[in-house]
């Protein structure tokens, strides 16, 4: 419990400042350490050719497609040749085409789907010149687009901004400073960073153990923040060089958390009205705090569930009190485990500690629901997004009944928000829902079951429903490295992440050019608890719901049949 | 028309022919311009045809026949209820246009050439231009200016009010309707409509529905039904191979039984009957929008801007008091003020002589005297009389500069009671004989009743109001104060007001004016909820985007009102339908699983009987919430002017809350009811 209040409190003190730095990035205000920041970019803008132009949404989408393509074919290649380039110490072969294919999109997409395991798939330079450089710029691009976004929400800006611009500075002034920062910590703690061969020894009891090595606490840093998680280590962050101790653990947790939060209290400073607005009256707080209620229920829910024994393992010589310890680390516990399980999926990390195959099917449906929701917190900036699209939806619905036609920060909500927020509602549910029919239908689809029945189904929802949140982790039982599962994954990643962001742009550009209404008593407040409770009725109707069925049919049915 | 009339909202031949309308509305070519209704139609005709195939699809169940035709039934019903709510809110258009329309198929005109000559042709033949020639008892045949003769007219087929007007060539009252009866006298009259286009074509046009447009608000919310249709589609399609893993094999109607119940079908069917019955409202109140973007677009008005005369103050200025300035008596003056209004026919004038008997003054008869009339040079009347006297009644600085061109002098207390009277509210006159002057009259204008809370119920939801008037700045504070609004121009000219309107549509608000003399139309035009009156000029009510018909310029405060109420209807039937999908889930969910996981009868939360009573108890409850909100739909959501929040709160409580638990209640009582019928069939 302690624990738990600690890394809630230590994400409050952590994102507050974090955000309001963020604003100023995005605002361009000054910073303290604009001095060395200003010189370092200036270079950069130079020798890239960035000139401070304002840029529509259609110029920043264009662009973020075009530098997302170009990075995921490059790194295709890497992949496909890593075998001939050199940092290959252990002898890695090049990758197979499905398997390039979806690590790129996953990568590139802040997924981390790893249908591979990196220890042995990868050579050093594979892991840093493509998982970390686009760990680094998937993070930022995802980043650059909320800027983009909250600037068009705010309408105090005379443009969405310059989308390589965003970039580079989110990268130098935010993203590479503390990524050292966390990376340096962490080696203090134990994390490796080196760029050895897989070290072979001789254990006590005289068998042969091979260690894999590499520069783990780099990749570690940037996994966190960019809200990535994948691991150098298939084991991911259970994997002791990756996640040694309780400490490093809510360092990682933390550093999780940080962005997501943190964009979440820039929107806040974005839209602030007057200097004079208390921060209880901020529209973000609202925002933060629907977001808050939710992560607090995934937390309570798996923490409790997992606390509780697993039925089936009753009579074998397993001690019951301690909760269900399967797929778990000793040194994590029920609650690091648990804990690192809700925020891990909220966040729409992927990082996991534990095995969230082996979970309770209570804690497999918060895992679930929070992939499903995508905006409990979400991935840096994109979770923010995806909030606000339904916070449009609220506003639709809800607003009407105050007497005015809906508005939202003081401009019109009209039939093309509307239909572009409904459309990036539709793809979510979509994905998921038709990715998942297609897998039970297809004999590819089963054959990667390793559960008959209700899990299985968990398995196959779980594959997609982390696809399409770009989280990243998964039910690991499932048997995923198959050309179907990599295509079929791939496409669906390709999908959550840029139907929703140009979606979101779209809507962004589309606002930024209305003219303010003004505000008066009688405009709907959307800085309210009621609004906040109309909020939470709308996600929990529309996001939530859509999904009963098909839950009833996995972890519910599952659980009711092992609790029976 | 009357109020009283439309007061008889549902009459039995109204909905014999609602009930005839709503099977119409059946076929699929009208069907699919509401696809949310539009896909309980497909599925409707994919449960008829498993009714008679149950096992087209492969379905295996007991007496599954006659199942599936339970569901098409109660399918059928939901789309003639969603239909009937929609006839019915037509069907009061239809039965006014019908009596519109008579008045206009009857018309004889009585055209007038160049010559002089007179020709009787039919009132469809006229063209614009024609003039035409109406006589005591004719009806006018087209809408038109005056150009000769003066009238009284009855203009109760289209305004309802039986006091004739009076129609005459020039001014504010020179325009006249297509449809209205002569009453007296005669008029000739130049047709300024084409035959199709009067304002009685569109008044018949608006009321029976033909050129009702979705308005913007309601376009946007359709998509957003539409994708939430979608979404819920997605859902039901992939569950089925989902289920098919799982074991289950879900029965396509009940299939269809779920989706129809997700689908937002009570808002659906209740959508255009909400617009159709806002627009009937603002229709009943005597007032023709001409768009329902209009009525919509009052909802968001942010600042009124209200002409004092007419629609704060009843207008007639009454003289109030007699004021004596310097050593002049109290007698002197009401003797002064008395004789220049002896040959004033004015309203004010006659108050002066009234009060003045009141006062226990004569009214002097026999003199002889010549009078001086009102001009816009003099600024003063008055009369010179016999004995070489002359009265003078004006303004203060009209009579000061009177007095002292005669080579008098102004008192030194008249700046003083001048100024006393324009604080109160009141308008001076200064009276004066030959070159002295004798003092004041103070004219007062009184409030309307009841707009002093009008306003605060305006400030309550946040609406502005601001006063324009003629008067001098002293005299409009004082009104406006009493009045309550919350700003005002004084010495107001028609181009202030579109220099105000264009002032606060730049601060992005939206602007309501009313207005009715030709020099208001740019601002009518300007403005975003335009009333003009009636009796106005054809230019002001080409201009604006809604006629009142009784020319009562106070209406514009209901107006607001009705399109408020408008917007919270939509808003609140939108979130019950949602908020009802929450225990139809838990109706359905369980019921389709349970016979192959039966644990999931802990879902079953509200104990319904049996699987197919749980799903059918889901579908007709999802049918009978139709009918049952069709009152609530046509009379709208009761409204209460309250803060936004507190209006948020409060409707979130009674659609949000109650839509989420009426269905619980609702879907148990229809299980109690139908399981031992259902037992009897064997389903």
């Amino acid at each position: 419990m302690i624990d738990i209040l600690i890394v809630l409190g230590l994400f409050l003190v952590i994102a507050i400042p974090l955000g309001k730095y963020l604003y100023h990035i995005t605002a361009k205000e000054k910073t303290f350490a604009d001095p060395l920041f200003d010189r370092v970019d200036r270079f950069l803008f130079r020798l890239c050719g960035i000139k401070d132009e304002a840029m529509n949404w259609k110029q920043i989408a264009g662009a973020l497609l075009l530098v997302n393509a170009t990075m995921m074919i490059l790194g295709f290649l890497i992949l496909k040749v890593q075998e001939v380039l050199p940092f290959n110490p252990n002898g890695s072969t090049s990758m197979e085409g499905s398997l390039a294919f979806n690590t790129v999109i996953s990568f590139m997409t802040n997924t981390n789907l790893q249908h591979y395991a990196g220890e042995s798939a990868l050579s050093n330079l594979s892991q840093m010149l493509v998982i970390v450089f686009l760990m680094f710029t998937s993070a930022a691009s995802g980043l650059a687009v909320a800027m983009a976004t909250m600037r068009g929400f705010s309408g105090k800006f005379s443009s969405l901004g310059n989308f390589y611009e965003d970039v580079i500075r989110i990268l130098t002034r935010v993203l590479l400073p503390l990524s050292l920062l966390i990376g340096v910590i962490l080696v203090s703690q134990g994390v490796i960073q080196n760029f050895s061969p897989t070290l072979t020894i001789q254990t006590l009891e005289g068998a042969y153990q091979n260690i894999a090595m590499g520069p783990v606490a780099a990749l570690e840093a940037i996994k966190n923040l960019g809200t990535n998680g994948g691991g150098f280590f298939a084991a991911n962050a259970a994997h002791p060089f990756e996640n040694p101790s309780v400490v490093t653990n809510i360092i990682e947790m933390v550093s999780m958390m940080a962005i997501p939060g943190a964009c979440v209290v820039a929107f806040g400073w974005m839209v602030r009205k007057n200097k004079r607005e208390s921060w209880l009256k901020n529209q973000a707080t609202v925002l933060f705090a629907v977001m808050g209620v939710l992560l607090i229920f995934s937390i309570v829910l798996i923490s409790w569930s997992e606390r509780s024994a697993n039925p089936l393992t009753q009579g074998l010589n397993i001690q019951q009190a301690i909760g269900n310890m399967e797929g778990k680390e000793i040194r994590f516990g029920i609650t690091h485990s648990s804990l690192f399980a809700a925020i891990t999926t909220a966040f729409t990390t992927g990082a996991v500690n534990t095995m969230h195959d082996s979970l309770m099917p209570l804690s497999g449906l918060s895992t679930l629901l929070n992939m499903m929701l995508n905006l409990v917190f979400g991935g840096k900036g994109v979770g923010l997004i995806n909030m606000l699209l339904y916070v449009l939806l609220t506003v639709f619905i809800c607003g009407l009944m105050v007497g005015r036609t809906p508005e939202y920060l003081g401009k019109k909500i009209e039939a093309k928000e509307t239909k572009l927020t409904a459309l990036a509602i539709i793809i979510h549910p979509l994905l998921i829902l038709a990715g998942t029919a297609l897998a039970v239908v297809l004999s590819v689809g089963l054959s990667g079951i390793s559960n008959p029945g209700s899990h299985g189904l968990s398995q196959i929802l779980y594959e997609f429903a982390s696809s399409a949140a770009n989280n990243g982790s998964g039910f690991e039982g499932l048997i995923d490295n198959t050309a179907f599962w990599n295509i079929a994954t791939g496409v669906v990643m390709v999908g959550g992440r840029y139907i929703s962001i140009v979606i979101a742009l779209a809507i962004a550009g589309s606002l930024s050019k209305k003219p303010v209404v003004s505000e008066s008593i009688g405009t709907l407040q959307t800085n309210t608890m009621t609004f906040g409770g109309s909020l939470l009725m709308i996600i929990v109707i529309i996001a939530a719901l859509t999904f009963l069925p098909v839950l009833v049919l996995g972890p519910i049915s599952e659980h009711l049949m092992l609790f029976r | 028309m009357s109020q009283k009339k439309q007061k008889t909202v549902l009459t039995k031949g109204l909905i014999h022919e609602a009930v005839l309308d709503s099977f119409k509305k059946l076929n699929p070519a009208v069907m699919i311009k509401n696809p949310v209704m539009f896909v309980v139609e497909v599925g409707f005709a994919l449960t008829l045809v498993l009714s008679f195939m149950p096992g087209l699809f492969g379905d295996v169940g007991h007496n599954l026949s006659s199942y599936n035709l339970l569901v098409t039934f109660i399918l059928f019903l939901t789309l003639l209820f969603a239909n009937f709510a929609e006839a019915v809110a037509e069907g009061r258009g239809k039965a006014q246009a019908a009596s519109l329309k008579q008045t206009q198929k009857d018309m004889k005109a009585t055209r007038v050439d160049a010559e002089g000559q007179e020709e009787a042709i039919n009132a469809n033949l006229l063209h614009k231009g024609d003039v035409v020639i109406v006589r005591a008892g004719e009806i006018i045949p087209g809408d038109g200016e005056v150009i000769e003769g003066l009238a009284s007219v009855d203009e109760s087929a289209i305004t309802g009010e039986s006091a004739p007007v009076i129609k005459e060539t020039g001014g504010d009252f020179s325009s006249v309707t297509g449809g209205t009866t002569v009453t007296s006298d005669w008029l000739k009259i130049e047709i300024t409509s084409e035959s199709g286009e009067s304002f009685l074509d569109k008044m018949i046009a608006l009321v029976e529905g033909a050129s009702r447009q979705k308005t913007p608000n309601e376009i946007a919310l359709n998509t957003l039904l539409i994708s939430l249709t979608i979404i819920f589609m997605v859902v039901i399609v992939t569950l089925y191979p989902i289920a098919l893993y799982s074991g289950v094999r879900i029965q396509i109607s009940t299939l269809v039984a779920l989706m129809v119940c997700l689908i937002p079908t009570t808002i659906g069917g209740l959508l255009s009957a909400i617009g159709i019955a806002g627009m009937d409202r603002v229709t009943r109140f005597n007032v023709i929008a001409t768009s329902g973007k209009a009525v919509e677009a009052c909802g968001d008005v942010d600042t009124m801007i209200l002409d004092k005369t007419g629609t704060i103050t009843y207008g007639n200025r009454m003289a109030n008091a007699f004021i004596p300035v310097g050593r002049n008596s109290k007698s002197e003056v009401v003797n002064a003020a008395v004789r220049c209004s002896l040959s004033d026919s004015t309203p004010e004038g006659k108050s002066i002589l009234k009060l003045a008997q009141e006062e226990g003054q004569d009214i002097p008869t026999g003199l002889k005297y010549e009078s001086i009339e009102f001009t816009a040079q003099t600024r003063m009347s008055g009369a010179d009389f016999e004995n070489g006297e002359s009265y003078r009644k004006g303004a203060s600085d009209a009579i000061c500069a009177y007095v002292i061109q005669q080579g008098g002098i102004i008192p030194a207390d008249l700046e003083e009671h001048v100024n006393a009277v324009s604080k109160l509210g009141g308008t001076p006159l200064v009276v004066c004989r030959n070159q002295q002057i004798m003092g004041v009259i103070y004219f007062k204008d009184t409030i309307k009743e009841g707009l002093v809370d009008r306003f605060a119920r305006l400030r309550q939801i946040g609406i502005k109001t601001i006063m324009c008037t003629g008067d001098n700045p002293l005299t409009a504070a004082t009104i406006a104060q009493e009045a309550g609004v919350d700003g005002f121009i004084a010495e107001s000219k028609p181009e202030d007001k579109i220099a105000v309107i264009k002032k606060e549509q730049a601060q992005g608000k939206v602007v309501a004016m009313t207005g009715d003399g030709t020099n208001d139309a740019p601002a009518l035009a300007q403005a975003n909820v335009g009333i003009a009156m009636n009796s106005g000029t054809i230019a002001a009510k080409e201009a604006a985007n809604m006629v009142d018909l009784d020319s009562n310029p106070t209406k514009i405060l209901d107006v607001v009102e009705i399109g408020k109420q408008l917007l919270i209807t939509r808003g609140a039937l939108t979130t019950f339908s949602i908020a009802n999908d929450l225990a139809k889930y838990f109706a359905i969910i369980p019921a389709i699983f349970i016979t192959a996981i039966p644990q999931l009868q802990v879902l079953n939360a509200m104990g319904l009987s049996t699987p197919s009573s749980a799903i059918l108890s889901a579908l007709i409850f999802n049918a009978i919430i139709i009918p049952c909100l069709i009152p609530l739909a046509m009379k709208g959501v009761h409204y209460k002017p309250m803060s936004s929040n507190r209006m948020l709160r409060h409707n979130m409580m009674i659609f949000g809350l109650g839509g989420i638990l009426a269905p619980f209640i609702g879907i148990k009582l229809i299980d109690l009811g139908i399981s031992p019928l259902l037992a009897l069939l064997g389903i």
